[in-house]
């Protein structure tokens, strides 16, 4: 009986030991800016409570963001964001599902930098796309600090913008992501 | 004879201990394998009280005061027009060529406080307001199911006095108004609200008129697109001056928002845009087609931008 105990602890903590290789972040950062190339305001957001989990033995990466917890400057900007164009009480996340193509190539035991491919599938407003992303790791102190931007098309996402704001609001988005990823235990 | 079999028996056992174990490894592994979803590792509270925003397009539904709110930090710069009667035809070019207008600035302070001043042509009157929320609707935990906004409002009648050779008191220009408002954001389409007013004039036409005029408010807006909702606003008066003179304030109209700007296009039997006004003076009676058009044009502008970093 002794021994089954003993046996199965260790299997489990081994189990347990291969989860291990999971990092986390709450407070993940995503840059959004829509601003036409002659308008006169900005238009660009920021979510600082962006949710990403990396799984470093598989490369599986995924984000997810509440659209409402984006902030603009302009409180009116804001609240068109949410109403008009992402409808955030229909659709209130967005979230990204891929993998790290050149995760191999990766050590995340050690510090380092590594230039990374992130492909997979972004949802957002009911609308599911590809997506294909550069990015950086830097792996740091046991920590891992993940960037990287691309650009969407709003119409892909079925996001429309209105004639009258076309001066200002461009049709594309580009989407800078910052996140400083922590061990989940 | 007990030798080989405690040799099995440990044998046994040995076996069993594998086989469970592996069975753990098994069930954790599989565990492992099908965390597709990574994020639900670390989920986050679903259950965050989140206040409901955007009941109104604007802070009035019409001519009252909505349950809605100016951001902090923003100023709506309101300009407000009323036209003659419908009713008079090509002559007077069904009233757009009689004007009267309200100029308003309003200022978002909290998010549940909120003031205002305007000045309007009719009876050369100015006016002020403070409007303030205890309670907002909010969703998920601790949540509350309306929005209970208080408001507070002077005027001040700006005319020459009527009869200047009696002795005439400041204090007679100068009326009062106390609303409450309980309004719900019912769907993402559908808003409703209730607003109990009382308006205090210091000075009344006649002896038997009463100072204290109390009425009880119904407004609403239907959002039909996006950017385009439909919004009505009444006023029913509970005791109305004596004369018969005056009639409910009535106004149907379209909410139309164009980026920067909110319009609020309708017609109405109210002249006044100040609650004194449009709750005790009003004349036109909707039967006998004496409806005005109006617009009620609205442009926030972002006094203090939020710092994105």
């Amino acid at each position: 009986m002794k021994r089954i105990i003993l046996f199965s602890t260790i299997t489990l903590l081994l189990a347990v030991a291969a989860q291990g290789q999971k990092y986390f972040t709450k407070s993940g950062k995503i840059n959004f800016d829509a601003t036409s190339a002659n308008s006169p305001e900005k238009i660009e957001g920021v979510n600082r409570t962006v949710i990403c989990v990396v799984d470093t033995k598989t490369g599986n990466i995924q984000f997810s963001a509440l659209l409402k917890g984006f902030e603009f400057e302009r409180a009116l900007m804001q609240e068109h964001f949410n109403e008009n164009y992402v409808e955030s009480d229909k659709f209130p996340k967005a979230e990204f599902k891929g993998t790290i193509v050149n995760n191999n190539s990766v050590n995340y035991s050690a510090d380092g930098a590594y230039d990374v491919k992130v492909e997979g599938k972004l949802t957002m407003h009911g609308e599911t796309k590809d997506v294909l992303s550069g990015g950086k790791l830097i792996i740091q102190n046991g920590k891992i600090n993940a960037a990287a931007g691309f650009k969407i098309l709003l119409a892909d996402f079925k996001v429309a913008i209105p004639g009258l704001v076309a001066d200002k609001v461009s049709n594309t988005a580009s989407i800078n992501v910052s996140c400083l990823l922590e061990p989940l235990k | 004879m007990t030798k080989p079999n405690q040799t099995h028996f440990v044998m046994k056992r040995f076996i069993y201990s594998i086989i469970f174990s592996a069975l753990c490894f098994f069930c954790c592994a599989r565990l492992y394998a099908q965390e597709a979803d990574l994020l639900k590792l670390v989920e986050e509270d679903k259950n965050k009280k989140e206040i409901v925003k955007n009941a109104f397009k604007s802070p009035r539904v019409i001519n009252g005061h909505s349950m809605e709110f100016l951001r902090p930090g923003t100023m709506d710069f309101r300009i407000l027009h009323r036209f003659g009667q419908l009713n008079q035809g090509y002559r007077n070019f069904f009233g757009l060529d009689q004007a009267s207008m309200r100029l308003g600035f309003d200022f978002g302070i909290f998010k549940n406080l909120m003031a205002g001043v305007g000045r309007s042509t009719y009876k050369k009157e100015l006016d002020a307001f403070i409007k303030y929320a205890p309670f907002l609707q909010s969703t998920g935990k601790h949540s509350f199911p309306v929005t209970i906004a208080l408001v507070s409002g002077i005027t001040m009648d700006g005319l020459p006095w009527a009869d200047p050779d009696r002795k005439n008191f400041f204090t007679s220009r100068l009326a009062y108004y106390f609303q409450g408002i309980v309004g719900r954001k019912i769907s993402e389409a559908f808003t409703l609200q209730l607003a109990p007013t009382m308006v205090h004039k210091n000075l009344v036409q006649k002896a038997v008129d009463s100072n204290d005029v109390y009425s009880i408010g119904i407004g609403g807006r239907l959002r039909i697109s996006k950017r385009i909702a439909f919004t009505w606003d009444y006023y029913y008066v509970l005791n109305p001056f004596t004369d018969n003179a005056y009639q409910n304030p009535l106004a149907v109209g379209f909410d139309i928002e164009t980026g920067g700007h909110v319009f609020q296009l309708h017609f109405s039997n109210a002249t006044g845009m100040n609650e004194r006004a449009f709750i005790t003076e009003t004349t036109g009676n909707w039967g006998k087609g004496e409806v005005r058009f109006g617009f009620n044009l609205s442009r926030v502008f972002q006094i203090k931008k939020k710092k994105l970093g």
